[in-house]
């Protein structure tokens, strides 16, 4: 998914650039509160750790195999922030040392798999861990599902650059389909590869983990033949009752948006007629296609079935309540924590209308 | 000696990680200035998990830890990191420059030296470890001998009140084993030296420490200690085939 | 880095282009690489000028033509993305071969492979003639945030040392009779990669403690400068001025 150079127009190439430069920047800052000084150590051998792990293959099917992106495994592991600084700078020298993805791309391709897959999959995972119950297990299935939606999510942004500025006229839906198809199935690969490690982490290190910190228990130390409680390193975070009401308001806004996203769209796309259109629209040559597809290492890009284009239109669905997760829960923390600057925290109750609103997901 | 304020001063220090696992059970012993010290111990024992607390690397445990009388604690860190000088035991891990002349320099620089003084300072520590002519080298292109000697200058560069080397003699080869021992002999500073490799510990350090199971058990002259067969026993402590720490004469 | 030490993609030499300045190496790339974006995909014979500036610069720099070929390969998995564009892209359609292809699709793949390749190209260039070391104090210069270069240079140090572990680690999974087939192996590959985060991160944490036992406090000393004279720069920007005289020919024409 290294876009090179050309593929984008300069000008979303420009203004994607500019994205890029702000998330980092507000990366740099977050990374310090995530690790202060040793951000850049860190940081840096998280992202060599990144880079080797791009190079550790996967075997898929006889004779195919993927490699990892990364993206939710790094925001797993190190937190968004340093995650989002990790990829972007393995895409940065990928970029420069290995001419892997253009220079003038290096906006579109920070933007993708840096910055929207470490958001999506934190924002995921965060959410499911506080809506399933406090084990090690949780941990585990919502690193799954956040790395599973974060590759699809990151085909769905590349969609939305390509269809601001790309520069050949592929009509959106098809690009949307072929590139969130074949996603899907990378996404598949990639969740359980870091639902699997981040399993494996947490059974030796609990603490390296940053999404799971809170799950590890108070530490007992023997001085001496006598039990002493080890000094609190670091503030219980909110108090419990606060924690109960957050879950709910984000079980119930997560169970409403992935029913009303994926029975909707389900539905919508189930709808034959519209399908037909749609590809009658497309205008779509059939033979043209498969003759393309044969023997093309490309091959699920041309995935056009219309079970497929139903499938994953409900993907696409669960993957647009992933977005509307993030900018829901983005405001949630925005107005929590407003609120526990100037107030007590322990008042939660009014940011129910706060939840990610589910309607709009629908595709 | 009792007058003058100990190098390192450790009391009652016990540490746990987080994964439960308690690695020091209360430890208590001091290093006076400028006296070379063996921390011996099978592996296992916590020797480097109270390495780690000599410069608060590790903190969260009981007890206390003070260097030259500053406790170990978070308002005086970067005096006592600058005091407590540590040769970790990968030199990978030390030497994380491009090149063996910014690594040495890094620390001197951190601490705002520049210029011919710098240069002067550089020279001068990787002179003492008679690595000056791999200057512009980058470290990972160096034997491992070499690296461990360049870690030791890093170190030295920053001209430490003691200097703390964990398992120095591991993985070099003999030739190199005695160039190190040459080295450190030839330092005057208080030196805290961690190992299992017993006949360099009676070659180097006068006095040991045998730290078992999270405690110190044993504190005396290092000949004394390994010619006691059944304290050895008891620690998982073996000396090498044919070696006799009675007939050995100490060259300090 | 020092003599001697040189990343799979260096040609170790002495011409000019090596001896430029890195900073200005990577300016010129940059505006390069932008010029031949912005330049028209009806203008064929600009991109073709473009491609003969980039075999000037590859002559002076005495980079064989081979290398550079072999290192254009990274681009394969675009190339047939824009194979497959004519068939299907909007539009207006003409017939070649028996085969229905949209117009439109094949200007797109051309401007996808020519931008696409001299991009590469450009930057396979910089690479092979600029020293990882030199490439990190130019971005440095270029003012990139001192954090993210900080965090690409632990990275290119400790690429290496941690890319070997994974390499020793798969050695040991392999002497003990373990090959990765299929879908059912995952787990064992993950659990490698757990254990080799735990060990990055844990190196990363001794680095870190080797640093701030150096008296590290957030910001890298500065230990070496590179600086530029007008005559390197203006030496370094002839390629992406000269790029820049042909883009806007190629929208007048």
């Amino acid at each position: 998914m290294h876009v090179p150079d050309g593929f984008i127009n300069a000008p979303t190439s420009a203004a994607t650039g500019v994205i890029a430069a702000g998330a980092i920047a507000v990366s740099l800052r977050g990374a310090r509160r995530e690790l202060d000084e040793r951000t850049a150590p860190l940081a840096g051998l998280v992202a060599a750790f990144i880079f080797a792990v791009q190079m550790l293959n996967f075997p898929v099917a006889a004779g195919t195999s993927g490699h990892l992106l990364g993206g939710a495994l790094a925001a797993i592991l190190v937190g968004p922030y340093t995650g989002v600084l990790c990829v972007s700078v393995v895409l940065l020298m990928q970029g420069i040392l290995f001419a892997d993805g253009g220079l003038t791309a290096l906006g579109v391709n920070i933007t993708n798999m840096a910055i929207v897959t470490t958001v999506v999959a934190y924002a995921l995972f965060r959410g499911l861990v506080k809506v399933l119950p406090r084990t090690r297990r949780s941990v585990t299935v919502a690193s799954f599902v956040a790395a599973l939606v974060s590759v699809p999510a990151a085909a769905l942004a590349f969609t939305v650059m390509y269809a601001i500025g790309g520069t050949t006229d592929v009509s959106i839906g098809k690009v949307a389909t072929a590139m969130v198809g074949v996603h899907v199935l990378i996404g598949i690969g990639e969740a359980a590869i870091t639902a699997l490690t981040v399993g494996s982490v947490i059974a030796v290190r609990p603490d390296l983990v940053y999404g799971a910190r809170g799950l590890t228990h108070k530490l007992k130390l023997r001085v001496n033949g006598e039990l002493v409680d080890a000094p609190q390193a670091e503030p219980e975070p909110a108090p419990v009752a606060a924690r109960t009401s957050h879950r709910k308001v984000w079980a119930a806004g997560l169970a409403a948006s992935l029913v009303l996203a994926g029975f909707v769209s389900f539905y919508a796309s189930a709808d034959p007629d519209g399908l037909e259109k749609v590809a009658a629209d497309h205008g779509i040559d059939k033979r043209a296609e498969e003759h393309a597809v044969a023997d093309s290492p490309l091959a699920d890009y041309g995935v056009e079935d219309v079970d497929d284009a139903r499938l994953s239109g409900g993907l696409a669905g669960v993957i647009g309540v992933g977005v509307t997760v993030v900018a829901g829960s983005a405001v949630f923390w925005a107005v929590r924590r407003r609120r526990s600057d100037s107030t007590s925290p322990s008042d939660t109750t009014d940011t129910t209308d706060t939840t990610p609103s589910t309607s709009t997901t629908s595709v | 000696m009792t007058d003058v304020t100990p190098s390192l001063d450790v009391a009652g220090l016990a540490f746990a990680y987080p994964d439960g696992h308690q690695a020091l059970f209360g430890v208590d012993f001091s290093v006076a200035r400028g006296e070379r010290v063996a921390l011996l111990g099978p592996n296992g024992a916590g020797k480097t998990t109270l390495v780690l607390h000599l410069n608060g690397i590790l903190t969260g445990g009981t007890g206390t830890v003070k260097v030259a009388g500053l406790p170990v604690g978070k308002q005086h860190m970067a005096e006592i990191r600058r005091r407590v000088g540590i040769v970790f035991q990968d030199p990978d891990d030390q030497l994380f420059m491009p090149t063996v002349r910014e690594d040495v320099a890094f620390g001197p620089a951190a601490a705002g030296l520049k210029g011919p003084e710098l240069e002067k300072r550089v020279d001068r520590a990787l002179e003492r470890v008679g690595m000056a002519e791999f200057k512009d080298r980058p470290p990972h292109h160096l034997s491992f001998g070499q690296r461990r000697r360049v870690a030791v200058a890093t170190v030295l560069a920053m001209e430490p009140e003691i200097l703390v080397l964990d398992e120095p003699s591991s993985n070099l080869d003999p030739a190199s084993r005695r160039e190190l021992a040459d080295i450190l002999r030839s330092l005057d500073v208080t030196v805290l030296m961690v190992t299992h490799d017993l006949p360099y510990a009676l070659e180097l350090c006068p006095r040991s420490l045998i730290l078992s199971e999270g405690v110190i058990a044993a504190d005396g002259p290092t000949g004394e200690l390994l010619s006691d067969e059944e304290l050895m026993r008891a620690h998982r402590l073996e000396l090498p085939f044919g070696f006799d720490p009675r007939s050995v004469t100490m060259g300090a | 880095m020092g003599a001697g030490h040189a990343h799979k993609l260096y040609r170790h030499g002495h011409s000019p282009v090596h001896g430029l300045p890195p900073h200005t190496k990577l300016a010129a790339v940059f505006a390069f690489v932008v010029v031949v974006v912005s330049t028209p995909r009806e203008a064929m014979w600009a991109f073709g000028v473009y491609a003969v500036l980039l075999g000037a610069v590859a002559y002076v720099a005495r980079v064989p033509a081979g290398f550079l070929l072999r290192r254009l390969l990274i681009e394969v998995p675009f190339v047939a993305f824009a194979v497959l564009m004519p068939f299907v892209a909007e539009g207006e359609r003409v017939d070649v071969l028996g085969m229905s292809l949209s117009v439109n699709g094949l200007w797109g793949a051309w401007n996808v492979l020519a931008k696409g390749t001299l991009g590469v190209a450009a930057s396979v260039l910089l690479a092979a003639t600029t020293e990882l070391r030199e490439l990190l104090l130019g971005l440095q210069r270029l003012r990139l945030p001192p954090l993210l270069v900080q965090i690409a240079s632990f990275m290119i140090r400790y690429g290496d040392v941690i890319t070997d572990e994974m390499r020793r680690m798969r050695i040991a999974r392999e002497s003990r009779g373990f090959e990765a087939k299929g879908v059912r192996h995952w787990g064992v590959l993950a659990k490698s990669a757990g254990a080799l985060f735990i060990r990055s991160y844990e190196r990363g944490e001794r680095v870190h403690l080797a640093m701030i036992s150096r008296g590290y406090a957030g910001s890298m000393p500065v230990i070496d400068e590179v600086t530029a004279s007008r005559a390197q720069w203006t030496y370094a920007l002839a390629l992406p001025c000269a790029a820049l005289a042909v883009c806007l020919l190629g929208w007048a024409l």
